[in-house]
């Protein structure tokens, strides 16, 4: 029995590349289906559900195929996941739908400001692979409390390991699945609600039955839907203005274009300087401190979310788990390197079809968005060119064009409007939709996983009731995915206000929480465990109290932690007068103070609070050196498995009974 | 025989030890230093492509040089283990 399943999988991981090769074309046959089906007049509606309902329904067969009942197959797909697929996988994993969806419009905002987060969530891979991630394979971990346990002394460790990967992969799954109930609802018109307990289907048919061993096969999916979906439009942009196919070369000239384009618009009045942010200078939006800083804290980040560290669990030897890192990053750059072409060709439509242009005159793929209040025209949803006439004739002195000043665009349309703006039929608006539902299905499913992970491995089985059959480890992992992914779900649908400075905020905890004790578990070996311990309640909890304080407790940061108010990047003056604010009645009122004036408008040394994790690193490398200096060495076992997880060859440390 | 791979084994980490080292600071130079510079950088425009060299270093640039340098970084590192008699077998 044991050898054929061995002989079967082993067949499934040869045929691979054949398999996905296949899937790949069958979808580009199904877009070019559907194109048809568009050109005979079957309405867009319709198309829009067949793109989504498709590709969902590929991604639940996937993953009721691939269920499995063996524990090794549902923490870490068996270990047999080759680098170049496993790489694939991260990149679903990792690209969620901020990055999708948000990624060009943050840049079609902030110009070269907002390239800090390309860097920042590429460069963190180069951390990964050369400090982390293929010793941790090498250790035979199944979560990343694991390691901590084993290193750092058993279950307090664990404990304050799995409080970490928590706090910030919770956060980070609501807004996914926020982000899939926003995909839905806009394409396939569902009410919100619905759409986020349909997208919750969707994710716990990928994953629920396989565990890991699904999500992997339906990430790779999900990452060619994507790809496909985030390049297509650009590409045919490109080829139409610039006639070469391949946006990233051909998107300099447009910046050129919008450079040139920014003076003449402050030259005729269209623009004042003040309101002008030109695409390319730096600083403007980000201090040169904070551009750093959260470039450095997303990268740092990167390299100490599970979710992420756990993939490279999955390969078959650490050797692949190197190599599976740096495709990982290849298949990342694809979509990231792209993201400025699709701000920079906006732009440039922004700036030429829109703004100058006579109201009456004003492109019509606008109105589409308007009339979903995503685009405004002086001050009023532009959903016809009567109601922009109307709304700027209200305006007094109005010359009756669109001004710079007049216009306000909401950032998730950057991508959702490119084939429109690019005059391409409505199969291509859908293929966009598909993509970016795929990007936040697949980020979900990682996510979900982690968690219910934490919680039923290490939680449950190794601090609740180690002598667990396996039948009963593998129905409470499920149980609890199912009751993980329905909070996300609930707390999606109530539309919390900071869902996507959480996303920030995840990185910034999770690097304060892990990075330091990672690191110096591996690389230094006198850490000890109360080392470690103190270490990552240092740092998470500095990185937590500034967090909170800044954005919850502004008054209290003023009064009693010596906190200032952040300053203009452009003229350094306070952002808020802090004397005023303080004198107001609501100055000290407690959560929530969503609408205090002080809210993330106050810190120390200026340090934006997204940026939170570059207090708690140093603080974290510190603790952990000089408590472990204080204490006594490590044991020699304690050594001698750390020279075992810095050698390539041999048996894993940590050896589970399947 | 023990003392000797004891020794093989350091000197392994030594070596592993010199080449994260090395990537680090590539890492450091166009992650971050290389950025400071973006003003400078910007008074060059690169022919044919028409980009400003510093926005390009921070949109494409140092992008291309970390995936290149995880790649190189993955056989550099096998070179190392194999040479050093750690490495897994094939």
């Amino acid at each position: 029995m044991a050898t054929q399943t061995s002989a079967a999988s082993s067949d499934f991981i040869k045929n691979l590349g054949r398999m996905y090769g296949t899937y790949t074309g069958g979808f580009i046959g199904f877009i070019i289906l559907l194109a048809i089906f568009e050109q005979v007049g079957v309405p867009n509606r319709v198309l829009g559900y067949l793109f989504v309902g498709f590709t969902i329904l590929v991604y639940a067969v996937i993953g009721v195929m691939t269920r499995t009942a063996q524990i090794s197959e549902y923490y870490v797909a068996g270990r047999r996941v080759p680098a170049f697929y496993n790489g694939m996988a991260t990149g679903a994993d990792w690209m969620s739908a901020a990055s999708f969806v948000g990624m060009a419009g943050t840049l079609f905002l902030l110009g070269y400001d907002g390239l800090t987060w390309v860097l920042g969530w590429t460069g963190g891979y180069v951390l990964v692979a050369i400090l982390i991630g293929p010793y941790l394979r090498k250790f035979g971990a199944y979560t990343v409390p694991d390691f901590m346990s084993f290193r750092f002394g058993g279950n307090f460790a664990r404990g304050i390991a799995v409080a970490v990967l928590v706090c910030c992969s919770f956060t980070y799954v609501t807004a996914q699945v926020y982000g899939t109930g926003i995909i839905a609802s806009r394409f396939l018109g569902m009410s919100f609600e619905i759409a986020v307990f349909a997208g919750l289907a969707g994710i716990l048919l990928c994953s629920m039955l396989g565990g890991m061993r699904a999500v992997t096969w339906t990430q790779i999916a999900q990452y060619i839907v994507l790809i496909i979906a985030y390049l297509t439009p650009i590409v045919i942009l490109s080829t139409k203005r610039y006639g070469i196919p391949i946006p990233e070369l051909t998107y300099g000239t447009a910046i050129a274009e919008i450079t040139a384009r920014e003076q003449q618009l402050v030259a005729t009045g269209l623009a004042t300087a003040a309101a002008l942010k030109p695409h390319i200078q730096p600083f403007i939006n980000y201090s040169p401190l904070n551009f750093f800083a959260i470039m450095f804290c997303m990268m740092v980040g990167t390299a100490s979310l599970p979710h992420i560290l756990m993939r490279y669990f999955t390969t078959p030897t650490v050797r692949e788990a190197r190599q599976s890192v740096a495709w990982s990053l290849f298949f990342i750059f694809l979509l990231y390197f792209s993201a400025p072409a699709y701000a920079a060709f906006s732009k440039l439509e922004v700036y030429t079809n829109i703004i100058g242009r006579d109201l009456t005159q004003v492109r019509p793929w606008l109105f589409q968005w308007g009339e979903l209040g995503l685009i405004q025209i002086c001050g009023k949803n532009a959903v016809s060119v009567d109601a922009i006439v109307a709304a700027c004739k209200a305006i007094a002195g109005h010359p009756g064009v669109v001004r710079l000043q007049d216009f306000v665009i909401n950032t998730d349309v950057i991508v959702l409007s490119t084939p429109e703006i690019a005059g391409l039929p409505y199969v291509i608006s859908g293929l966009v939709a598909a993509g970016g539902l795929a990007a936040a299905l697949s980020t979900a499913d990682g996510l979900l996983l982690a968690i219910a992970n934490a919680l039923s491995h290490d939680v449950y089985y190794k601090m609740l009731d180690p002598s667990a059959p396996t039948i009963r480890r593998l129905t409470v992992a499920r149980v609890l995915l199912f009751f993980v992914a329905v909070a996300a779900a609930a707390t999606a649908a109530t539309k919390p206000g900071d869902i996507l400075a959480m996303v920030g905020w995840a990185f910034s905890l999770a690097m304060a929480g892990n990075f330091p004790a990672l690191v110096m578990g591996i690389w230094w070996k006198r850490t000890t465990a109360a080392g470690a311990v103190a270490g990552m309640l240092a740092g998470f909890g500095i990185a937590l109290f500034y967090l909170v304080v800044s954005r919850y407790f502004p008054g209290f940061g003023v009064k009693y932690a010596g906190m200032t108010s952040l300053l203009n990047p452009v003229t350094g003056a306070p952002l808020v007068d802090i004397a005023k604010a303080m004198t107001a009645p609501n100055a000290m009122e407690a959560f929530p103070t969503l609408a205090h004036p002080l809210a993330n408008k106050v810190g120390w040394f200026n340090l934006n609070n997204i940026a939170a994790g570059l207090l708690g690193v140093p603080v974290g490398f510190a603790t952990i050196i000089i408590v472990s200096l204080m204490g006594k060495e490590p044991s020699k076992e304690m050594q001698a498995y750390v020279d075992e997880i810095r050698k390539p060859r041999g048996r894993t440390v940590l050896e589970e009974k399947t | 025989m023990a003392q000797s791979s004891r020794d093989r084994d350091e000197a392994h980490w030594q070596a592993t030890t010199r080449l994260m080292l090395t990537h680090l600071g590539v890492w450091v130079f166009f992650g971050f230093i290389i950025h400071m510079f973006v003003n400078y950088l910007n008074k060059i425009t690169i022919p044919v492509l028409n980009f400003p060299l510093g926005f390009y270093m921070a949109a494409q640039g140092s992008l291309i040089i970390f995936v290149v340098m995880l790649f190189l970084f993955a056989k550099q590192q096998d070179r190392i283990d194999r040479e050093f008699g750690v490495a897994e077998d094939d």
